[in-house]
């Protein structure tokens, strides 16, 4: 007998989207193949112009791909008949980085939108809003106009508006991009929330690495229309293996850096290192006094990614001493213009 | 002229002012408003793309609006015959007032629905409305400031279309102004029934602006 094997969430089977620009063809999606998998929290991440914002619009046909497939519960929702997608997009619902509220109806009614689409008996569409702003915390802005509101509630009432008909998926279209850091943490902790208590699966488009860090299991890292990287995000952020991830994260800069002029020793931090403070360590342990000349790092989750360059000491036992404790260390080391 | 015969005579004028206008705005409207939401939902980058009859509506829109009044309204003598029963009185030009209104209704309501924010629209999509949900639900509501204000504009424009009635024997204030006050030099009937025009247009312009301020909640 076979294995009756699970059918994922969403797969997106070789998805490519061309676009016609001024300089003939864009490709924003290249041969982009990945699965979504039931209750996970799932982070595209990548630069602008990566194709993201492409993906996760494909997924719910606000765009058409241009080949491959995109699959919800083993169906493609590109074949899909208009009455099939209305069905589909009422449990795939979406929110955006501009929120998209209704301007001419209150919070209340906003929510009430999809309830209304779907033929919710008054009563019972009003006790639902009710009970969905309860759950993003705004009861008391019901009558409120969007206008009145601050981005962070504008963002909440976005995400209780796209749960009211009981959605399966919610993809989050850099939802979290024109918020500040603060507000930020409160939609990503809400949407943790959503994850875990309603049993929703979402789907992040961001390009905040720290978004992605913070609550997604899963990530793909986007580059130039296709999958660099894809994995458990703990992985990922461990062993980058892609040029991309490695910019995300800081590790590489994103232009070569300029030439220090002197003797240097390239120290990359990966996230791997074991003590800190690393350098002050350094000197202590080795007795050698190092000469900073750049530095470019990144805190993230507790690690420290990113890279560093120091003078390389005059004498040979020195560097030795210094190359040493850092190789211990677990970082990485190049010379740049060798003696 | 006394004031004992003025009076009558304006208010008369002014009735069949609005008995020719608001009828007029009304079927405007009924011919407008769909073909308005016709030409922003077949753009190609709308809800309903289709440009073909897109660019079939917006030429027969174009075509009517480049006829001036005057000319449409001696053009249609015949149809108008047909379809009013008569082609000339005040009744009578209710029919080309309104072939020559609704394609500029049409091009307001185009304006004022283009508007609607293509992300509020996305979002309504993404929620699975169909598109007449969208349409009734969402970009009317969303553009009822700016529909109400078009709806004063162009009531102001109909109303300055009735002033040439006259020319097809129609009655209302702007037939009083020409016949009484040019043709028979009574100055004063003329002056009285401009400024009666004035004041109708003024309050219509007032209220419309005043309305689609009140319901807009855009910004507060």
């Amino acid at each position: 007998m076979a294995l009756e094997k699970k059918v994922p969430l969403i797969a997106i089977r070789n998805l490519s989207k061309t676009y016609q620009g001024t300089d003939g063809e864009i490709k924003a999606l290249d041969d982009v193949t990945l699965e979504v998998r039931e209750k996970e929290i799932y982070g595209i991440v990548g630069m602008s112009g990566a194709g993201k914002s492409t993906l996760i619009r494909c997924m719910n046909r606000l765009d058409t791909p241009s080949g491959g497939d995109v699959l919800y519960k083993g169906q493609s929702i590109l074949n899909m008949n208009q009455n099939d997608l209305i069905a589909t997009r009422r449990k795939v619902s979406m929110i955006f980085q501009q929120f998209n509220l209704f301007m001419q109806r209150t919070v209340g009614k906003n929510v009430r939108y999809p309830l209304e689409l779907s033929g919710v008996p008054a009563k019972e569409a009003e006790e639902r809003v009710r009970e969905l702003l309860k759950i993003v915390d705004l009861e008391d802005k019901i009558n409120a106009y969007p206008s009145q509101l601050s981005g962070g509630q504008k963002q909440r009432v976005a995400i209780a508006r796209a749960l009211a008909n009981s959605p399966e998926v919610l993809l989050c279209d850099e939802a979290t991009s024109a918020l500040d850091p603060m507000t930020t943490q409160s939609i990503l902790s809400l949407l943790q929330d959503i994850n875990q208590r309603l049993g929703i699966t979402i789907v992040i488009i961001t390009h905040e690495m720290a978004v992605i860090r913070q609550i997604c299991t899963r990530v793909a890292i986007l580059d130039g229309g296709r999958v660099a990287e894809e994995g458990p995000v703990d992985e990922v952020f461990m062993h980058t293996r892609s040029d991309a991830g490695r910019r995300l994260f800081g590790i590489l800069p994103e232009t070569p850096d300029e030439d220090p002029g002197v003797p240097a020793l390239r120290i990359v931090f990966d996230g791997a290192a074991r003590e800190k403070p690393v350098i002050a360590n350094l000197i202590k342990e080795s007795g050698v006094l190092v000469n900073i000349l750049s530095a470019n790092m990144k805190h993230l989750g507790g690690k420290m990614y990113g890279q560093m360059l120091i003078e390389t000491p005059e004498d040979e036992q020195a560097k030795l001493l210094v190359t040493q404790y850092l190789s211990k260390q677990g970082l990485t080391v190049k010379e740049v213009n060798e003696k | 002229m006394s004031m004992e015969d003025m009076i009558p005579l304006l208010w008369q004028g002014l009735l069949e002012t609005l008995q020719m206008t608001i009828p007029a705005t009304a079927f405007s409207y009924l011919i407008g408003m769909p073909l308005g939401i016709l030409l922003v939902v077949t753009r190609k980058d709308h809800i309903m793309p289709n440009p073909r009859l897109n660019a079939v509506l917006g030429t027969i829109v174009n075509f009517l609006r480049s006829i001036p009044f005057i000319i449409l309204l001696a053009m249609l003598f015949p149809v108008t015959r047909i379809v009013m029963g008569r082609a000339i009185g005040t009744s009578a030009i209710i029919f080309p007032l309104i072939i020559s209104a609704f394609p500029y209704v049409a091009r307001m309501t185009e304006g004022a629905l283009i508007e609607v924010d293509r992300g509020i629209i996305e979002a309504a999509q993404s929620m699975g409305s169909t598109n007449g949900q969208i349409v009734f639900k969402v970009l009317i509501p969303e553009a009822m400031p700016s529909l109400i204000n078009g709806a004063a504009i162009s009531m102001v424009n109909i109303l300055g279309y009735t002033a040439m009635a006259s020319a097809a024997g129609g009655g209302g204030l702007g037939s009083i102004a020409i016949i009484k006050g040019i043709n028979i030099r009574k100055l004063d009937v003329m002056y009285a029934a401009s400024i009666l025009l004035v004041f109708l247009v003024q309050t219509i312009t007032v209220t419309g602006t005043g309305v689609s301020k009140k319901i807009d909640h855009r910004k507060r």
